[in-house]
């Protein structure tokens, strides 16, 4: 028995060779971390002294403190909820409908205009600009802009006043999301054979959106797939871009994430890395969780 | 490939495009563009202006007498910090370059039997790769800090490189890019009696450009632009990447706005550069991006 398995080690001696030195790292890296979270999430732990592993009747301790003595992580969970539940879609329609309106561009102007849309995420710590541009002081490019037209007679506290410090954040999200799933789906629409358009249009397609339902996004299931995964893990993952523009905290924590709760237990002064790895946990279950849902609708829907 | 000219009714468009939405798309396409690029144009413009335009109220859009000293005005910008600019400008090229190479090598070696090869275990391995698609390593960085002080990798750069050379976004795109390749053209490899290793060198690497240039740009771009990693590992200055003098230089408030926007221009350039040199390449990888259900 030993010697069997040895033997189809041995018979494939190379293959392991070669994916080991990216799996050995990935799996420290990556997958340990994963169990390393859940791990401590059932202890308490402040680096200084050995963790303290909670006994079995309050195992899930961190868990319900959470859920019932935490008001703030309540707000950062439901600010992430607000948060990817507007990015997600958005950015991910936006990718969609800036690739499919740039594929009928010819190859020039597409390639300068797949540039022109791309940079943002290119060149993603642009961002603070936007620090500038939204300034809550007169002296705001956005607030001068709509001063001088008349929108508004006095300054707008875009970066302080709670009711539009979350908009601001996702705004500048939405700015930052024509990533990689925007360049899977200009991929898929030039891969569509050209031929089906011919046969759509003798079959009775009558328009662009015709068209993209019945003919072109069908033939990009799987880039459809592929992108939606790419824009969930991007909209829940959303933390130093909110601390950087709006501040930590952000007034009222009106634009507090899970992701920035989850750092605040972490680093000084708290140092509670048990609490911090259960924060982690329930954000990783989170993204996990509606990234499946989302792809077994996907799947159902591209079935139906 | 032979190519079918596009059905076009008599005024010379295709039937499923009408002016109206010609036009629909034109104008949404362009009120979207000046959303995209409106804050490069201003950093760029914020790099050229004298100091007199940066204090002006109301603040200006477009610079009105260039000047280039902000350039200079970095220098004194980090003068208070132990080290001098060029050392963080030095520091992110060096980590980008080094992490760059590093994740293709290991990326492209590793995709190739998963890839190509039957071996037991494989396809435990790829599902892991799906699913450490789905999250961002963001979620991960409290546990991977434990883990890091642990093997004594605190303030050290492989605390950044390595993380960057195992992004499983990189093995995913090689993987799937590979499957392309015929198996003949890997059976005359191994017939002229080449081992797995000259074959993934001499035959496998040469026919997949397009991907290890995708890879190339993505890793590049990633760790060029990462702040958080640096933010969370690295304490040392003369460590600090420009990101972080970036983040530095911005407390010296508006009169270091122009050297701000200098350091946000040096950073933008890079990336763009090497995506306009490989854009062509990385649409043809994406093409193969797809995933099956």
């Amino acid at each position: 028995m030993k010697k069997a398995v040895w033997n189809k080690i041995n018979k494939h001696h190379t293959s392991y060779l070669m994916v080991a030195p990216f799996m050995i790292l990935f799996i420290v890296l990556t997958v340990i971390p994963v169990f390393i979270a859940i791990f401590y999430s059932f202890s308490s732990y402040n680096v200084m002294q050995q963790p303290q592993f909670f006994a079995f009747r309050n195992l899930f301790d961190n868990y319900l403190r959470l859920f019932l003595d935490d008001e703030v992580f309540l707000i950062a969970l439901r600010n992430t909820f607000v948060f990817a539940f507007i990015t997600g879609p958005i950015s991910y329609v936006a990718c969609l409908l800036i690739a499919w309106f740039i594929n009928d561009l010819g190859p020039k102007l597409r390639a300068w205009a797949t540039l022109l849309f791309y940079a943002p995420s290119l060149s993603a710590n642009v961002y603070f600009i936007w620090q500038y541009i939204f300034s809550s002081d007169a002296n705001g490019l956005l607030n001068t802009f709509l001063m001088n037209f008349g929108f508004i007679s006095e300054p707008v506290l875009w970066r302080h006043d709670p009711r539009y410090t979350l908009m601001v954040v996702i705004i500048v999200q939405l700015w930052l999301s024509l990533g990689t799933a925007f360049l899977a789906f200009i991929a898929g629409l030039q891969g569509v054979d050209r031929q089906l358009y011919e046969a759509g249009a003798i079959d009775g397609v009558k328009n662009r959106w015709q068209e993209l339902y019945f003919i072109t996004l069908p033939s990009m299931k799987e880039q459809l797939m592929f992108g939606a995964v790419i824009q969930i893990a991007a909209a829940f993952s959303v933390g130093l871009l909110s601390a950087e523009l709006i501040g930590r905290p952000s007034p009222l924590y009106s634009a507090h994430t899970l992701v920035m709760h989850m750092e605040d237990y972490a680093l000084a002064p708290r140092f509670e890395l048990g609490y911090a790895c259960a924060i982690a946990t329930v954000l990783f279950s989170i993204t996990l969780g509606i990234n499946q849902l989302v792809r077994s609708l996907l799947r159902r829907s591209s079935r139906g | 490939m032979f190519k079918l000219k596009n059905r076009k009714n008599k005024t010379g468009r295709r039937a499923t495009r009408s002016r109206a939405g010609d036009f629909f798309v034109v104008f949404f396409l362009g009120l979207l563009a000046i959303f995209m690029v409106m804050p490069m144009i201003y950093t760029i413009n914020l790099a050229f202006k004298p100091l007199g335009e940066l204090l002006r109220f109301p603040p200006t859009f477009f610079v009105q007498n260039p000047t280039l000293r902000n350039f200079a005005d970095l220098s004194n910008a980090v003068a208070s910090s132990v080290v001098p600019f060029s050392r963080y400008l030095f520091n992110s090229l060096f980590i980008s370059i080094l992490g760059t190479v590093g994740h293709v090598i290991f990326a492209s070696l590793a995709a190739y039997p998963l890839a190509k090869h039957k071996f037991p275990g494989r396809n435990v391995m790829f599902t892991m790769i799906i699913l450490a698609l789905m999250f961002s390593p963001i979620i991960l960085s409290v546990p991977r800090y434990l883990q890091i002080a642990g093997f004594g990798w605190l303030d050290s750069y492989k605390s950044i490189l390595l993380p960057a050379m195992v992004t499983t976004l990189g093995l995913y795109l090689m993987k799937q890019f590979m499957e392309q390749i015929s198996d003949s053209l890997l059976e005359a490899a191994r017939i002229d009696g080449a081992n797995e290793w000259k074959t993934w060198w001499y035959i496998v690497m040469p026919s997949v450009k397009p991907a290890y240039m995708t890879l190339t740009l993505f890793a590049f771009q990633a760790i060029w632009n990462d702040s958080n990693a640096v933010m969370l590992y690295i304490t040392t200055e003369s460590k600090k990447t420009l990101p972080l003098a970036l983040n530095y230089v911005m407390q010296g408030g508006l009169p270091r706005l122009g050297a701000t926007a200098v350091i946000g221009l040096l950073l933008m350039i890079p990336p763009i550069v090497i995506f306009i040199i490989t854009q062509s390449n990385v649409i043809e990888t994406m093409k193969s991006s797809g995933l099956k259900e």
